[in-house]
């Protein structure tokens, strides 16, 4: 049976109070296993975002914990959760958020400077991902001169850069037409996806489900159901 | 250097390196950000340099006659507002015990008559005919040429081409009597009124110009030692008058001309202004330019960027912004002064190393208020948002 990389219990979130309060997430619990590569989806407002948020360190739940890799992630103190998340979890934002004032190279090396790797090793290895995901002849180009797709292997090399345990993408295909997005998730699948590794993508692209291990279906912040992709077990 | 401090080097200096490319790479911002603070700083010293020109001009005839102390009427607040002393009173100053020695020096003003028949106003210091004290450095001549008939000493500033470049032996007319150059000499600083400075003895100088009653323009004193100025300062406000260490007559006339004149009032509204523009176009500037950053500032968080780090890249690109345009605002000021002095030779500006530390004082004040509005920003963004978009 595969290790559990992510073990999700009893997880709340809301946000106000009295009469405004929204239930963002009711009694989450979950677990990932590395090798797997993970979907949870659902409508707008069902509260995908709000839960990747709570995995991966960046917003505090009312209730519940998360732990990666047996860390209790939300025990951490501050500082000591910032450097777990540069260390054990690599992200690709819907919107890529690369720095247009910086090379491909430039953007991709970024989590290895903030690991304290030198300048020259942090742009050899960052040239090395963008090799990965085929766009070394690009690393001296600004972002902005990429297509959208290149755009956004270009952020998921800044994701594995620093060799992470737990990747997560979020909604890596909204910005790409069916086909680039399809490409972009194969390529996840193909070569970013290993045993040692788990990968977390929030999506309501119904063109991708086909390529997950498992999908967590999500409604008004529960977990409505869970199904194995067929052929596609972890 | 500890490992923990090399790693912590390594770091900082590859964010700096960072933080360095977003600043410059942003070329339209980087050149508005550095525009506004140069500019600001050419005109803050500018001014100051101006004002210290002046200042400087006011106290021309101290800082040139360089006594250590000086007797005056209570009554006098600049060099040229002078007030004559009784005869007496350079034989009560001699008489104080920790006067080495002192001198009489006669200060005035005149009117010159040229060889084209032109009047020019022009100073006269009248030097103790004794000791000569206070004599200017000659580039010409002989100093004891002085004690000759008619002699007077003319000072080759920016005003000598007023007396028509004299030479040795070019005469003139003073108040109906003959006078000659016998020496042409050099001084520190310039007068401030635009007039040029003959130097004569005390004897010749209450000759051939009218006089009052009473004639000591100032009595000059050397102290034994610099123990012995508080008690002649006593001894002589116990007469009735005021003595003055070098410094503090200096000090004296600047006060005059920053409080009592407007001058300083003016030139400190023009600085703050400048002050002002920098602060609006630099912090607007830098505002807008961390606005623009914001969303990927919230995803260096969401990566695993600590705040203190994201800080120290805002306050390092405040601090090179500031400090570069602090240096091509202190380069454009020196080189307009220098063209400015080329063709206005009466320009009195002077860049003192008090004006730099101003500018540089207002300089950070201008980035840190820059850096502080982005540090707020950068402090308040939440990973969380980056992910709702």
């Amino acid at each position: 049976m595969a290790q559990v990389a992510i073990q999700a219990t009893g997880l709340n979130k809301w946000f106000g109070e009295g009469e405004a309060r929204t239930h963002a997430v009711r009694d989450v619990s979950f677990e990932a296993y590395f090798g797997e590569m993970l979907y949870i989806v659902g409508p707008s407002g069902s509260g995908k975002t709000t839960l990747l948020s709570i995995i991966s360190g960046i917003l505090r739940p009312n209730s519940g914990n998360v732990k990666i890799e047996g860390t209790d992630v939300w025990n951490l103190p501050k500082d000591e959760l910032a450097d777990f998340r540069l260390h054990k979890i690599g992200f690709v934002f819907q919107d890529y958020h690369l720095f247009s004032r910086l090379t491909t190279a430039e953007n991709v090396a970024i989590p290895l400077i903030l690991r304290k790797v030198g300048w020259e090793e942090a742009m050899r290895e960052a040239v090395g991902d963008l090799a990965v995901v085929g766009l070394k002849e690009r690393a001296a180009l600004a972002p902005v001169k990429l297509s959208g797709g290149e755009q956004q292997r270009v952020a998921i090399a800044r994701a594995i850069v620093s060799r992470p345990d737990i990747l997560i993408l979020d909604e890596p295909t909204a910005s790409l037409d069916g086909d680039t997005g399809r490409a972009i998730v194969s390529f996840v699948r193909k070569e970013v996806l290993t045993d040692r590794r788990c990968i977390l993508i929030v999506t309501h692209d119904p063109r991708i489900l086909d390529m997950a291990n498992r999908i967590l279906r999500m409604e008004d912040g529960r977990i409505a159901g869970a199904e194995k992709v067929a052929g596609r077990e972890a | 250097m500890p490992e923990g401090c090399i790693e912590v080097a390594a770091v900082m200096s590859g964010l700096l390196r960072i933080a360095y490319k977003l600043l410059v790479n942003d070329r339209a911002k980087f050149a508005a950000l550095l525009v506004g603070i140069t500019f600001a700083v050419f005109l803050m010293i500018e001014m100051t340099s101006l004002f210290s020109g002046i200042l400087n001009r006011s106290s021309a005839t101290v800082i040139n006659i360089g006594a250590d102390m000086w007797v005056m009427d209570p009554a006098v607040q600049t060099v040229a507002n002078v007030i004559p002393l009784p005869d007496y009173i350079l034989d009560e100053v001699r008489s104080i015990p920790g006067v080495k020695y002192a001198v009489p020096l006669y200060s005035g003003g005149a009117l010159v008559k040229l060889h084209d028949g032109t009047y020019q106003s022009v100073s006269i210091i009248g030097l103790d005919d004794t000791s000569l004290f206070g004599r200017p450095a000659l580039l010409a001549g002989d100093i004891r040429d002085i004690f000759a008939e008619n002699a007077f000493l003319a000072v080759k500033d920016s005003e000598f081409r007023k007396l028509e470049n004299p030479t040795l032996g070019t005469d003139f007319q003073i108040n109906d009597h003959r006078g000659v150059f016998v020496g042409i000499a050099h001084v520190a600083t310039s007068g401030l009124f635009g007039v040029p400075t003959l130097y004569t003895t005390y004897n010749r100088a209450l000759q051939y110009l009218p006089n009052s009653r009473f004639t000591v323009s100032y009595v000059l004193v050397e102290p034994k030692t610099p123990s012995d100025i508080a008690s002649i300062q006593r001894q002589v406000a116990s007469m009735g008058y005021l003595a003055l260490t070098k410094d503090e007559f200096i000090q004296r006339i600047s006060n005059f001309y920053k409080y009592q004149t407007g001058i300083g009032t003016n030139i400190l509204l023009m600085t703050v202004i400048s002050f002002i523009v920098g602060l609006s176009i630099s912090g607007q500037t830098f505002y807008t330019f961390i606005l623009e950053n914001l969303e990927k500032f919230g995803a260096l968080k969401a990566i695993g960027a600590k705040s203190r780090e994201l800080v120290l890249m805002i306050l390092f690109q405040a601090t090179f912004v500031a400090l570069t345009g602090y240096g091509l605002g202190i380069g454009l000021c020196a080189l307009m002064i220098w063209l400015a002095k080329l063709n206005i030779p009466d320009y009195a500006a002077i860049i003192t190393f008090a004006n730099l530390a101003l500018a540089l004082a207002m300089v950070v004040v201008i980035a840190a208020v820059s850096s502080y509005i982005g540090v707020r920003k950068v402090l308040t963004i939440e990973p969380f948002d980056i992910f709702r978009g």
